[in-house]
Parts: C-alpha cells; sequence; structure tokens
C-alpha cells in the first residue's frame, strides 16, 4: 500500500466512493431549507445521485448553510462544522452566503461564508430550484472526483486566519477547543 | 488435526462473507423498493458497499472512552456469533460451522449481547440523545422478546427439543413446516419481527427526525461503517433463523435466497405504509395480538 501506484489506485476508489456517497447534514439556517425537502423527495429525488440526509454531524459529509447566517447562528455553525470527520465539505446555498443577498446591509448577518468557513462550492439564486441544487451537488461530486474538494485542508492550514475573521463577529467567543 | 481447524475457519470467513454481502443488497433492495414506492428512482442496488467504503474511508477522530469504542465491535461479535450457530442449509449441505453445540436458548442470549453491548457504547458518549435511544431500544426490545420467546418456546415443546438442527429434522421428517403446524407460534413471531428488524412503526430507536439518530448520532465515519456490515450480518441471520425455524430451512442457496428475502419483505413492506409508533404504542402493539398468539401457540403445542 506504500507504493505510489497502487496509493493511486486506492485514492480512486475512496474518490469514487465518496462522490457517490455524501451524508447531507441541511443545516436550516435560512429560507432555504424549505428547498431541501423538495429536493430528497419524490419529484427531485436526491437519493439516486447517493446524496441523502444525515441527523448528526458525527455522521455528516456535507455541512449544507442554507440561506443567510446570523452572526449567531454563524457561532453553532462553526462549532457543528468543527465536529464533523474528515473529509468534509461546506456548500454556501444561495446569495446570501455568497454576498449578504437581501442582507447586504443588515447588521447582524455575515456577508460571506468564505471568510469563516471554507466554501467548497456555492449555489447561487434566491431561491435556487431544487435543479440547481442538484446542480450544485453534482459540481461538488466532480471535484471530490477530481481530489480538488480541499476545503477542509484549506481551514486547517489557514486556522489562524479564519478564527481572526470568526473572532471579529462572535464578541462573545466561548467556544470548546477540538482537536480533530 | 489441523485440517479441520482450517476448514472451520474457512467455514467460519465463508459463511460470514455470504451473510454479510447478502444482507448489504438485502439493504440496498429495501432502499430501492422503497423509493419505488414513494414513486421515486432511488439509488443503485449496491449503494449500500459504496456507503460502506466511504464510512470505512473517513476519519474517525471521536474518542468518548473505551466502551464507546468496543460498542460497534460488540454488534459485530454478536452477529457473526450468532450466525456460527445456525444452520445455513439443511443437513450439513453448507459449513456446518457450530450449529452442533448451540441450541435455541443459548442463540437467545447471543442475540441480545450486540444490543446491550451497543447500549453501554452509547451510554459512554454522553450525548442526551443516545440515552433516550438506548432506552426506547431496550424498552422495545422487553416487549418483541415475549412474543418472539413464547413462540421459540411453543415449538420446543412441540418437537421435544432445543437443538435447531433437529427442530430443521424433525420438520423434514413429519413433511410439514412448523408454519402450517403450529401456525400460531409462526405468527407471533413474525408480529416480533416487525420489532426485531426495527423498520418503521418501529422505527422508535433511530428515529431520525427527533432523536438523531440515537444510539449512534456520536459515531460516524468507522464505527458507523461497522454497525452497518453488523446490521447486514444481523438481517441474515434472523431471516435464516425464521427459515430453520418455521419454513423447514433451504436445500440450495437459491432456495434460501428466495425463502429469506420473501420473509424480508413483510416487515418492509409493513413499514412502508406507516407512520412511526411511540415507544409505549410499540410495546402496547406487542403486548396485544402478538403475545395473545404467543399464549395459544404455547397451549395449541401443549394440548394438540
Amino acid at each position: 500500500m506504500n507504493d505510489k501506484n497502487s496509493q493511486k489506485i486506492v485514492d480512486v476508489i475512496k474518490n469514487f466512493a465518496r462522490k457517490h456517497s455524501l451524508f447531507v447534514l441541511a443545516y436550516g439556517t435560512g429560507c432555504g431549507a424549505i428547498e431541501i425537502p423538495a429536493t430528497m423527495t419524490s419529484r427531485y429525488d436526491a437519493e439516486r445521485f447517493g446524496i441523502r440526509g444525515a441527523a448528526t454531524p458525527r455522521q455528516a459529509d456535507v455541512l449544507l448553510i442554507t440561506g443567510y447566517l446570523s452572526t449567531k447562528t454563524l457561532k453553532r455553525v462553526i462549532r457543528t462544522y468543527e465536529q464533523m470527520q474528515d473529509p468534509k465539505y461546506v456548500i454556501g446555498f444561495g446569495s446570501c452566503t455568497i454576498n449578504g443577498g437581501m442582507y447586504w446591509d443588515s447588521y447582524n448577518t455575515i456577508k460571506l461564508l468564505d471568510m469563516y468557513l471554507p466554501v467548497d462550492i456555492y449555489i447561487n439564486g434566491c431561491m435556487p430550484r431544487p435543479e440547481a441544487v442538484i446542480e450544485g451537488f453534482i459540481g461538488l461530486q466532480k471535484l471530490i472526483a477530481a481530489g480538488k474538494a480541499e476545503g477542509a485542508k484549506k481551514y486547517k492550514e489557514n486556522l489562524d486566519w479564519y478564527r481572526a475573521n470568526q473572532k471579529k463577529v462572535i464578541k462573545n467567543w466561548v467556544m470548546p477547543d477540538y482537536n480533530w | 488435526m489441523m485440517g479441520d481447524i482450517w476448514m472451520t475457519l474457512l467455514g467460519v470467513l465463508v459463511t460470514t462473507l455470504l451473510a454479510f454481502v447478502t444482507g448489504m443488497f438485502y439493504m440496498g433492495a429495501s432502499r430501492k423498493i422503497t423509493a419505488r414506492v414513494q414513486n421515486r428512482v432511488g439509488p443503485p442496488i449496491y449503494q449500500n458497499f459504496l456507503d460502506l467504503i466511504k464510512l470505512q474511508a473517513k476519519d474517525t477522530a471521536i474518542h468518548h472512552g473505551w466502551m464507546q469504542l468496543l460498542g460497534p465491535a460488540f454488534l459485530m461479535v454478536s452477529a457473526v456469533g450468532s450466525l456460527m450457530f445456525i444452520p445455513v442449509l439443511n443437513k450439513g449441505l453448507f459449513f456446518e460451522n457450530f450449529t452442533a453445540d448451540g441450541d435455541i436458548i443459548f442463540l437467545l442470549y447471543l442475540m441480545v449481547f450486540g444490543s446491550l453491548g451497543m447500549a453501554l457504547g452509547a451510554g459512554q458518549t454522553g450525548n442526551p440523545n443516545s440515552a433516550i435511544g438506548v432506552t426506547r431500544g431496550l424498552t422495545q426490545m422487553v416487549g418483541f422478546e415475549i412474543p418472539w420467546v413464547m413462540a421459540i418456546v411453543a415449538l420446543i415443546l412441540q418437537y421435544h427439543t432445543t437443538n435447531i438442527a433437529e427442530i430443521l429434522e424433525a420438520q423434514h421428517r413429519s413433511g410439514v413446516w412448523s408454519m402450517f403446524a403450529n401456525p400460531y407460534a409462526f405468527i407471533a413471531a413474525l408480529l416480533a419481527a416487525f420489532g426485531m428488524f426495527r423498520y418503521s412503526p418501529f422505527d422508535i430507536v433511530g428515529a431520525p427526525a427527533e432523536l438523531a439518530s440515537g444510539p449512534v448520532s456520536e459515531n460516524g465515519g468507522k464505527f458507523l461503517g461497522t454497525m452497518m456490515s453488523s446490521h447486514a450480518v444481523f438481517a441474515f441471520v434472523k431471516l435464516v433463523l425464521y427459515v430453520d425455524l418455521f419454513m423447514g430451512g433451504a436445500d440450495n442457496l437459491v432456495e434460501l435466497v428466495i425463502k429469506t428475502f420473501g420473509l424480508y419483505l413483510i416487515p418492509l413492506t409493513y413499514g412502508m405504509v406507516n407512520p412511526r409508533y411511540r415507544t409505549e404504542q410499540a410495546v402496547r402493539y406487542f403486548y396485544g395480538w402478538p403475545t395473545l398468539f404467543g399464549i395459544i401457540a404455547i397451549l395449541y403445542a401443549v394440548f394438540y
């Protein structure tokens, strides 16, 4: 297994399995959560791509941030994200995670999610339809198959930068330290 | 002597592999069938294998203590252990493993061993959802074990033996499956199986929407993978046990698959059309008709 070529084969198999088995923790922060039931159930059936819901962060691969994040929610989201096990991916869902969307001048929401958590792929729109959500998941699958979905690695390497950003908006920072 | 040991080990390996692959495909089929019932396309039938590879390839940096780490192993040990004492096919057509050494009563203990180990493991995680899940699971077990044990006692009384192989033999000698020789026992056992398989309406233990998957909630990655494979093996164990006890066993693997899958469809389809029970409703269900059928089965075995 230490041989470079055999490691490559193992990686291809692992990435294939990861690609086709995404357990999603749908963190319903905003109005976008209403699109998730439609995506998962009969009409759009995301399970045919191996996408299914996970009940807890421990079992999840994908953290789906559906919509705006108030600073209060951000704290919980960070905590949830850090409880997830590697490899893990974040999907920013809706305009609110990209530029604040309709909350662009709000005093208590964050504007760009990527400043606080490493986003692997964005789905734009307000609201994105289930087709767009599935399109986003397939984009993530392509990234995983190519081995390019490395948000978690980026987060670990630039943890100081992310922490500084997080602490800038979260004033009462009382959080446990996770050692992954 | 040496050759015997190697044959035993080969038997253990082949039987476990058969149980694992069959169980995983049954679980995949159940997801596919559920999807078709809900007018969806559904995941491919091999989806569970992909899930398993992915789960085993995940990092696992969760550590709440030794019992939590041992919980999934207990499940696996219980599943594979009980598999070793159940004849897969009739009359030694398949590897016999240790079927000559164990009887039903021993098996009853061995089959709950895994759940109890898992309960201890879940308790150590300190997650309140796990604790509630464990309480519910043990309560439900108290419910369905009663009709299940009654059905088995009826069989023991009827055939005057506790050995599974001898019960099989007796069914062949009389030419009547015990599901017809003592239908009440079969009905009681079948109703108990609804609780044993934990499909809805008896999925009160996992209950993703209210308990965040219950005892499993702190277990991700490799733990979840081990639990999934042990569930696959254990599903096969239960199905083969039912086929052996009530349907006269199977003469070849095709017959085994047909019988076990037919049995598997019963709790599955019952679950598709039912929402989830509350804990007390589930227990009340098991103390109702299933227990009544269990009593009738015992009376039938004694007086008929």
